[in-house]
């Protein structure tokens, strides 16, 4: 508690470093002081014989509030951490990412250091209880392809979600890999990776989530789905099927629901090449298409969230420079009192006269003040760090977004396509069955082909259903994932702007306090030339 | 915008009283106001001068002064004071874009005044003819006093630089006994130098930190303002309660800005200047230096002249030489000629001793002076931007809903 001294100026002697770190902080960020939830009381501790210079009546005092010991950013409020929404139902209750191991695998290479990588310890908790009702606890060992590997099932699985972006790859040498500054941001990176998975209302309960968590040994999932393999053959044999070009009903044929996933992979270029078209047509509305984007609502939805993106860039921007400007207020403060202290020094020793004496004194008060200052900002813009980096973080998060919507354009040009080829179906139909009527009797030639038409086309019919189905799914995804990010980005904007203000207010009282003292004790030498 | 020095000195006002009154003597320098065109291109100042000092003609007098005028007083008085730390003139302005600019053109107003009022409070100084005829005589008798100078003194400002920058290195060289081995061995002396020496370092340094801060918060008022302006485009995209809370917030970001701004400006002109100030007054100590060592070395050699000589007369008198009549002529006008210096000299040491005290003295108070503004301004500041800060937050806790 801060006692105020009977100083004429209000704040007593500032808190040292000691008597900071001391000070008592409630966890998690909504736990925090919250001045608002307090009664504005003028006997709060530090608050009475305020500013000796404006006339404000007693304010509640920040000043408190916002302590923390800046060296240690891990047990920073607010934790860079997602937390825990009220309704959140996560089954993980925390997800560490520790102890990194160099570790080497078989290779074929001149490259020296290849073949070695690092893996990580991955510690989960989770609320669900074992046999013996104690909450479980899973350890894995992960490395860096592993995730790469969870992250692309994630986005093939969850299409039309928001899915929280995975860590860079950032192209290294092997060696330069070892280096401890960029393994320990890897760390720390992956950590915040799975806990943003981990608090997501779906993906957290999902399969490859749960494998990646508390599968011993290799992590077991294969790079992808592999569809392009299983469906080789099919995807081959697609086009002939849908043009009925050639020998039909030739055994394999492609199941619809791997039709329905987009086309993807140097395997599927025939399809991919299908789908291109038809985007391009559904973009210069060159086809006659039954389905067309016309959710109105949708689109304008949409452009706003574009719109977002930029502001979003332009504020995160600017909150850099503006750390970056406090950083180097709290530089030259320090500097400021670093000189002084030189000079204090370098006058107390040759100090003849008894001014000198007096000037000592002074030069020691003004910069022990600026040094104190320094650390003021320097602490303050740690802070600041931490609350302005929600928009970094949701900024960086529009990528995800754009992805979701990239998802749901994929699922209706796939819609599309397999409607275009259905119409082109039904035309050759058309086609056939007339030639064939003019033929008495029918041709046996003709015959098989319709039959193998109408098959075709009823196994695109299928097709056509689960995409359609696809795209509804997927289209709810995006528009539960908007609302849900728009709820959640209100929230965590509010607490980050309050936060914010918060710690502004607080270090702006502490430091007036700093300088007024010195304002008080240099107070004669202004008297002296009125 | 706060001049650090006012002369001490009872109101002006006081005059219908018998003249009997305190003497007294107040000078301003104040409107400055850009004359001439282009490169010919000056700043002239109004400099006020109030006194009942029956030298000076009437109770109030104005004329008009430029720097150049400064100049040749403090030159004029640095000729004829020796062993008076002559107060500091502000710079010439290096960079020629600068020169009119309304910061450059406010600082160097203040330094002037500050200089003029130095050398009207100083009790040898402001008896000074040239101080009469620079505070009194109309512009162009100033104008002809300045252009009939002749000596070093005629030299255009940008030559006086070179001048400057030449004495400066000279001095070092003299006053350290770098350049010939004829020095005074007074060991208090001796130290005194070297305090002065590294002193003028360590203020320098201060100086340079304490610009480095004025433009730390022109820098943070406008990243300030740049983030409060895309924080409020930011608002605009999102609704209701949080676009408010963003527009808020933004608002008061720009605010905060111009605080910073004016913070920076008080800065400048209330901390960064006086300690400008305070270098400028440790190299004019250094000239004084050297004035001392140039007075010494002159006093010393005629010293060891006149021994010689008279070593020399004392032979020719002995031998009863015909020369003898004119050695002991020569003797006696070189006598007269050292004694002379020696007194020169010994009054240059006398003076600084006094001027030391003085100078210790002032710097104190005017130290003090400006630690004060600079914490009191810092202390507004901060006062300002939390009141700011907190105001916003009912705002806030109200739109949380």
């Amino acid at each position: 508690m801060m006692v105020p001294a009977d100083d004429r100026f209000g704040f007593g002697p500032p808190p040292l470093g000691e008597e900071m770190e001391s000070l008592p902080l409630t966890d998690g960020p909504l736990g925090r002081f919250d001045p608002l939830l307090h009664p504005l009381h003028s006997d709060s501790p530090s608050s009475s014989p305020s500013s000796p210079t404006s006339s404000f009546p007693d304010p509640p005092s920040y000043a408190e509030a916002v302590f923390l010991p800046a060296e240690d950013s891990s047990n920073g409020v607010p934790s860079a951490s997602p937390r825990r929404r009220s309704g959140g139902d996560s089954d993980y209750l925390n997800i560490t990412v520790s102890d990194p191991q160099k570790e080497s695998e078989p290779t074929v290479s001149l490259v020296p250091g290849a073949g070695t990588f690092i893996s990580y310890l991955i510690t989960t908790n989770t609320s669900a209880s074992d046999l013996s009702g104690s909450p479980q606890e899973f350890s894995v060992r992960r490395r860096f392809r592993d995730v790469v590997v969870l992250a692309d099932r994630l986005a093939e699985s969850y299409r039309g979600f928001v899915i929280p972006p995975r860590p860079d790859k950032s192209v290294v040498e092997s060696q330069v890999m070892h280096k401890h500054e960029f393994v320990e941001q890897r760390r720390s990176a992956l950590e915040n990776y799975l806990l943003k998975l981990a608090a997501h209302p779906v993906i957290g309960k999902s399969d490859e989530l749960k494998i990646f968590l508390q599968a011993s040994g290799k992590f077991p999932l294969p790079a992808t789905t592999d569809m392009a393999s299983r469906v080789l053959d099919g995807a081959v044999r697609l086009p002939k099927q849908l043009f009925g070009a050639g020998e039909a009903g030739s055994g394999y044929v492609a199941a619809p629901q791997d039709v329905v996933q987009p086309a993807k992979g140097g395997r599927d270029l025939l399809r991919m090449f299908k789908e291109l078209k038809q985007s391009m047509a559904n973009d210069w509305g060159g086809a006659k298409l039954s389905l067309v984007e016309e959710d109105k609502a949708f689109l304008t939805r949409k452009e706003r969230v574009l719109e977002l993106e930029q502001q979003l860039a332009t504020a995160s921007q600017q909150a850099e420079a503006l750390v970056k400007a406090q950083q180097d207020m709290s530089e030259t403060t320090g500097e400021l009192g670093l000189a002084f202290f030189k000079l204090g020094k370098f006058e107390t020793e040759e100090a003849v006269y008894d001014s000198q004496r007096m000037r000592v004194a002074d030069f020691k008060q003004v910069a022990t003040a600026a040094v104190k200052a320094s650390r003021m900002y320097r602490e303050s813009n740690t802070l600041t760090v931490k609350h302005l980096d929600k928009l970094h973080e949701y900024y960086g998060l529009m990528l995800a977004v754009r992805q979701a919507f990239s998802d749901r354009s994929n699922a209706l040009v796939t819609l599309q396509t397999i409607l275009a080829d259905l119409s082109s179906l039904h035309a050759r139909e058309e086609k056939v069955e007339a030639a064939s009527s003019k033929i008495f009797g029918g041709d046996k030639t003709r015959i098989r082909k319709l039959e193998e038409y109408k098959e075709t086309i009823r196994i695109t019919e299928d097709a056509k259903s689960i995409a359609v189905k696809e795209y509804e799914r997927i289209k709810e995804n995006n528009r539960s994932e908007l609302d849900r990010l728009d709820k959640e980005r209100h929230e965590d904007f509010l607490s980050m702007i309050k936060g914010f203000v918060i710690n502004q207010t607080g270090y702006a009282e502490k430091l007036a306090g700093i300088w007024s003292q010195v304002a008080g004790e240099t107070s004669r030498y202004a008297s002296r030339r009125k | 915008m706060i001049s650090t020095h006012r002369n001490i000195s009872v109101s002006p006002s006081q005059s219908p009283r018998s003249p009997s009154a305190e003497p007294f003597l107040s000078v301003s320098v104040t409107d400055p106001v850009k004359l001439g065109t282009g490169v010919q291109a000056y700043i002239s100042y109004r400099v006020i001068t109030k006194t009942n000092m029956p030298e000076y003609q009437g109770q109030e007098k104005i004329v008009i002064r430029r720097y150049t005028d400064f100049v040749w007083l403090r030159d004029k008085l640095a000729e004829k004071f020796k062993g008076i730390f002559i107060p500091p003139l502000p710079e010439k302005s290096a960079v020629e874009k600068f020169r009119f600019s309304a910061e450059f053109i406010e600082m160097r107003r203040q330094a002037l005044d500050v200089f003029i009022n130095r050398v009207t409070s100083h009790p040898q100084l402001k008896q000074s003819e040239d101080l009469r005829i620079f505070l009194q005589e109309d512009e162009e008798a100033m104008e002809r006093a300045r252009s009939h100078e002749t000596g070093i003194f005629k030299k255009k400002p940008s030559e006086f630089m070179q001048i400057i920058k030449d004495v400066q290195s000279k001095v070092s060289d003299v006053v350290l006994g770098k350049e010939k081995p004829v020095e005074e061995s007074i060991p208090e002396y001796e130290k005194l130098k070297h305090y002065i020496f590294e002193l003028e370092d360590h203020l320098a340094e201060a100086q340079r930190q304490a610009f480095r801060l004025v433009k730390r918060h022109r820098e943070l008022g406008q990243s300030l303002s740049d983030f409060g302006k895309a924080i409020k485009l930011l608002g605009a995209c999102e609704g209701e309660s949080l676009g408010k809370a963003f527009s808020e917030l933004g608002s008061k970001s720009e605010m905060m800005s111009i605080k910073l701004q004016k913070e920076a400006h008080n800065l400048l002109m209330n901390f960064e200047e006086p300690l400008k100030d305070y270098v400028r007054a440790v190299q004019s100590i250094k000239v004084t230096m050297m004035d001392r060592a140039n007075a010494f070395k002159h006093h010393y050699e005629l010293s060891e002249t006149i021994r010689l000589k008279e070593i020399n007369l004392d032979k020719l008198t002995l031998m009863r030489s015909d020369k003898a009549g004119e050695a002991e002529i020569e003797y006696r006008e070189l006598k007269a000629e050292s004694d002379e210096a020696t007194k020169r000299y010994e009054t240059i040491v006398k003076l600084m001793n006094e001027e030391l005290v003085r100078f210790q003295e002032n710097k104190t108070s005017e130290l003090g002076l400006a630690f004060h503004e600079f914490a009191k301004g810092q202390a507004n500041l901060s006062h300002e931007v939390a009141d700011a800060w907190r105001s916003l937050l009912p705002k806030l806790g109200v739109s949380s809903a």
